[in-house]
């Protein structure tokens, strides 16, 4: 399972690293922005995106946005986590495909919790 | 600022010699009268260009007033950025309280263990030097029984501890999200004045400016950064990840 942990905060990008080390998850990679993000993604095989929303330069929904228009990445399953928490934030990131959506600040359970839960969808799709 | 009229031309120079004749010929109601001229005529410029300056503080009060921008920094942006920042301290305040909290649980912690262990090792020592009697190696047996399932709790303690010191730093991304918003509305009161500056000083471009202000008004979804209490609309933003997933599952998901 290869993970990549996009956010423009390098603190933030070390907590989930620690967090999904600590699910099981040992092989991620990190990216500071959307811009950076898409073409590491387009180059690798990830088998799980983990974004940040508030980001310069690209921002997660718009990443968001790009991988579902990208033929080769479309599939791939997208979490979000994010301080954005507007009504019109989390509709709009669930009308862009998102497949899970975890607002800061959030706890180990949480992340375990939604992950555990996209897989199960995923797996029963 | 328009330039004052110099007081040293003929005018002023024909009724100096007039006074110092009048003077001189000891003519004090000519010289009172040619006095008072003189003062009349300064109070005139005076009065010229007081007319002037009032008029330009009108005209920049009322172009302050127009400036929406300004108006809307000085009553709700400038209030939103002390709650903000009062936030972040708060912010700040709980994650080092969570820090210090799972530090001053750990260190006792392995203090113990190391101590334990230490004490165990010099009787082990002694045990492998033949020194220990039957008895002393009961106890020592004992001891080590007690203490294996206590290093195995501990560490899982210490586990916990440090994963609560990993979560707290999520602070940093949090306020620092809140003080780059703080730092964009400093950036706009310094445009702010120096446009008020520009304003006061004659010079007139806002013309344009209010004109490049109107197209403001298309709102997209945009990156806001974390909610501040006091500062977002409750009905607009969700409370906690419950009503995340309840929203979520509204949806569909």
């Amino acid at each position: 399972m290869k993970i990549l942990i996009v956010d423009d905060f390098s603190t933030m990008r070390r907590i989930i690293k620690n967090l999904l080390r600590e699910l099981g998850f040992n092989n991620t990679q990190e990216a500071d922005d959307g811009k950076t993000a898409l073409p590491i993604l387009q180059a690798n095989e990830f088998d799980f995106l983990v974004t940040d929303w508030n980001m310069p330069g690209m921002t997660g929904i718009e990443l968001l946005k790009a991988v579902r228009a990208d033929a080769k990445l479309s599939s791939l399953p997208v979490l979000m986590v994010t301080a954005e928490q507007k009504r019109d934030q989390i509709v709009e990131a669930a009308q862009a495909g998102v497949n899970g959506y975890i607002v800061k600040p959030f706890t180990a359970a949480t992340l375990k919790e939604k992950i555990d839960k996209i897989f199960e969808r995923l797996e029963s799709a | 600022m328009s330039d004052s009229k110099s007081v040293i031309n003929d005018t002023t120079l024909g009724r100096a010699h007039e006074l110092i004749d009048s003077i001189e010929s000891g003519d004090e109601s000519s010289a009172r009268a040619i006095m008072d001229e003189i003062a009349s005529m300064r109070e005139m410029d005076l009065f010229c260009e007081m007319g002037k300056l009032t008029r330009e503080l009108h005209d920049s009060l009322n172009n302050f007033k127009l400036d929406s921008k300004m108006a809307g920094l000085a009553e709700t942006e400038i209030p939103d950025a002390k709650e903000r920042l009062n936030h972040v301290i708060s912010m700040t305040e709980e994650a080092a309280e969570k820090t210090l909290n799972a530090v001053e649980d750990a260190i006792p912690l392995s203090d113990d263990i190391k101590a334990s262990s230490l004490e165990l090792q010099s009787r082990w020592d002694k045990f492998k030097n033949r020194k220990l009697t039957a008895d002393e190696f009961r106890e020592l047996s004992r001891d080590l029984d007690e203490f294996f399932p206590k290093i195995s709790e501990g560490t899982v303690v210490l586990h916990e501890r440090l994963n609560d010191i990993l979560m707290a730093q999520g602070f940093q991304d949090l306020t620092g999200q809140i003080i780059r918003t703080v730092i964009t509305l400093v950036h706009d009161v310094e445009e702010g004045l120096v446009d008020l500056i520009k304003m006061s000083g004659g010079a007139q471009a806002k013309a344009e400016e209010s004109s490049k202000k109107g197209n403001d008004n298309v709102r997209d979804i945009v990156a806001e950064g974390p909610v501040v209490p006091g500062v977002a609309h409750a009905s607009e933003t969700v409370d906690g990840q419950d009503d995340v997933d309840d929203l979520l599952s509204s949806l569909g998901f």
